[in-house]
């Protein structure tokens, strides 16, 4: 973790536990992972088992949320889709922090023309559209859940190379990164071993607010038909069928929607929360 | 001014640069060459004419000189053939569609902003009251609405259930015979919904960014000493704080730009609307190269222009930007 334990434990966690939305959408994160980890205990049906006799059928007691165009539960679809919305907000994420803080800590601590290089690469990444950019790369690749997942961690990373860069400015006066230099740290050492741990906090909260962001992309991707591909269930590509239906079965676009939006919705109050603990600014 | 006009247009050339290389790498390091990708889509092609094509395109010349020739007919606003059965000029395909794309998202833009400045005046006047907590609410759910999950709930609704207004297309077929009025009513029923999916996610951003801009004017001390020489608070908000409150917005317009036309590719799509975004996303589907590199080029120096005029914008507001090192 990026502070010590004794921050950890007297202010931060105090802080964040005093916001209680924060903590809803915390726990609903956690039971995220729950259920992505336990979806084949948890599922009432096999989320690809096709039943020709209940195609189509609305939310009943042996379907909660009603059957898809194959007769597959979609509530046995929307728990295994929780998967793959984890693995792409949790990977995507780590490549865009990943790249983004290198990118931050040497523009940071080495300014003039590394800085000025590797900034205008973050203006010129910034000029495109993400979802153009992400779409027309996916156009070329197959389509497939690791390339999803690199693609948009390639195309979000320049923000947290902004943040880490304006953290970075400001260690690098500091007069214990002098001391560091006094005796004799190597450049390397003092930027991964000095500043790094100082810089990153901020970059705890564009991370988990990150995830939101990639979910909902990768939703939209699977819902274009550019992303996870079916059969496997995807809270977007189960809503691509809820398109095609939607005269006739209301519930299959109703719940991978609100699936995706609860999940965003905590991710983004967690975030917010984290953000606000973390902000010395904000008294309560 | 004009020398603050002059380093900004200048600052642009790099970036034209960089846009372009990038798009070029993007479409040069995917598996898979154009030629490939065409011959995949009619097999009947033999081996005389996959080297013809390979000529025609200039992939059996080295990479740089690739780029420059495209660089090249890029500046002459040659974008190519689109690989589609017309095979028309990708240019013509984007110029009849730009102008739908561009309006579609000013409007969009413009209802935006009318209601988000209100909407952020009335939470930040109105502090820590139910309706500020209200705001609240509607801003952190609007942030994690999926755009194309809203567009399909409207379309349920309005346009299935009540049947109000048409879920598909900007006209209803046959419309062009009607007289002008009624032509004009019909291409407003169409396109209320994708208005409201386009406007509605930066719609939250943009309150909560108004909201904390206010709070943060209003704390500042000239707001302060309006009120303490007795002016009516409707003066002290609307006058000295509302100005200086809207300064930041203005380069937020130039960044929200590339979330705009990124998300027409999703209400384009999905209200069959032929613009520029649908364009782009039928080429993505039969790997139109041309037209997805053309697209993007052009997407990304609109944001480019976007932002320019933005920052001009606040140049003109900012006598502090104009003036200053900038």
């Amino acid at each position: 973790m990026a502070f010590k334990q004794s921050y950890f434990y007297s202010i931060f966690w105090p802080r964040l536990k005093r916001n209680k939305l924060a903590l809803v959408g915390g726990a609903v994160v956690l039971a995220l992972f729950l259920i992505s980890l336990l979806a084949p205990l948890l599922s009432p049906y096999e989320p690809n088992a096709i039943n020709a006799w209940k195609v189509l059928s609305p939310p009943s007691w042996q379907h909660w949320f009603g059957t898809d165009e194959l007769g597959r539960d979609v509530f046995s679809r929307i728990l295994y889709g929780a998967r793959i919305s984890l693995k792409v907000g949790f990977v995507a994420v780590g490549i865009a922090v990943t790249i983004g803080t290198v990118v931050g800590l040497l523009s940071g601590y080495y300014s003039g023309l590394v800085d000025a290089t590797l900034m205008r690469l973050v203006d010129i990444m910034l000029c495109f559209p993400a979802f153009f950019l992400i779409l027309a790369v996916i156009t070329f690749l197959e389509p497939s859940i690791w390339y999803i997942m690199m693609v948009i961690g390639l195309t979000g990373w320049m923000g947290v190379a902004r943040l880490v860069r304006a953290e970075t400015l400001s260690i690098r006066e500091m007069d214990y990164i002098l001391a560091a230099r006094c005796i004799g740290c190597s450049n390397a050492r003092i930027i991964f071993r000095h500043i790094l741990p100082n810089a990153i906090s901020p970059v705890l909260v564009s991370a988990t607010l990150g995830v939101a962001g990639a979910i909902l992309t990768e939703s939209a991707l699977s819902f274009l038909g550019i992303g996870v591909q079916p059969p496997t269930p995807s809270w977007g590509n189960i809503l691509t069928s809820g398109k095609d239906y939607i005269e006739f079965a209301w519930w299959l676009s109703l719940f991978p929607g609100l699936a995706i939006l609860v999940t965003v919705l905590a991710y983004n109050l967690l975030g917010e929360g984290i953000r606000d603990a973390l902000d010395p600014r904000v008294k309560r | 001014m004009t020398r603050y006009l002059l380093k900004r247009i200048l600052m642009l050339i790099p970036l034209m640069f960089g846009i372009t290389l990038i798009t070029f790498s993007v479409i040069h390091l995917a598996p898979g060459e154009p030629v490939e990708m065409q011959m995949a889509m009619n097999p009947k092609v033999g081996k005389e004419a996959r080297e013809r094509l390979t000529k025609f395109y200039g992939l059996d010349k080295p990479l740089h000189e690739q780029y420059f020739s495209w660089v090249g007919k890029l500046a002459r606003l040659d974008l190519g053939r689109s690989f589609s059965s017309d095979g028309r000029p990708v240019v013509d395909k984007i110029k009849e569609r730009l102008p739908v794309t561009i309006s579609l998202n000013v409007i969009a833009l413009l209802l935006e902003f009318g209601l988000a400045i209100p909407i952020g005046i009335l939470a930040a006047t109105r502090r820590d009251t139910w309706l500020d907590k209200g705001i609240t609410v509607f801003v952190f759910v609007g942030f994690a609405v999926p755009t194309f999950w809203l567009a399909l709930l409207l379309m349920y609704f309005f346009g299935v259930k009540l049947g109000w207004l048409p879920i598909s297309g900007l006209h209803t077929l046959g419309s062009d015979s009607w007289g002008t009025l009624r032509y004009l009513w019909d291409l407003a029923k169409h396109l209320i919904m994708p208005i409201m999916v386009a406007s509605f996610g930066s719609l939250a951003g943009l309150s909560r960014y108004m909201r904390s801009a206010m709070l943060n004017v209003i704390s500042q001390d000239y707001i302060t000493t309006a009120r303490a020489k007795g002016l009516p608070e409707r003066v002290v908000i609307y006058k000295h704080a509302l100005r200086n409150a809207l300064l930041p917005l203005i380069t937020l317009l130039g960044f929200s730009i590339p979330g705009l036309i990124g998300g027409s590719v999703i209400f384009e799509t999905i209200f069959a609307i032929p613009g520029m975004g649908q364009l782009f996303y039928q080429g993505v589907m039969s790997r139109d190269y041309p037209v997805v590199m053309g697209i993007l080029v052009i997407g990304a120096f609109l944001t480019l222009i976007g932002n320019l005029i933005a920052d001009l914008c606040y140049a003109l507001a900012d006598p502090r930007i104009r003036h200053g090192e900038g």
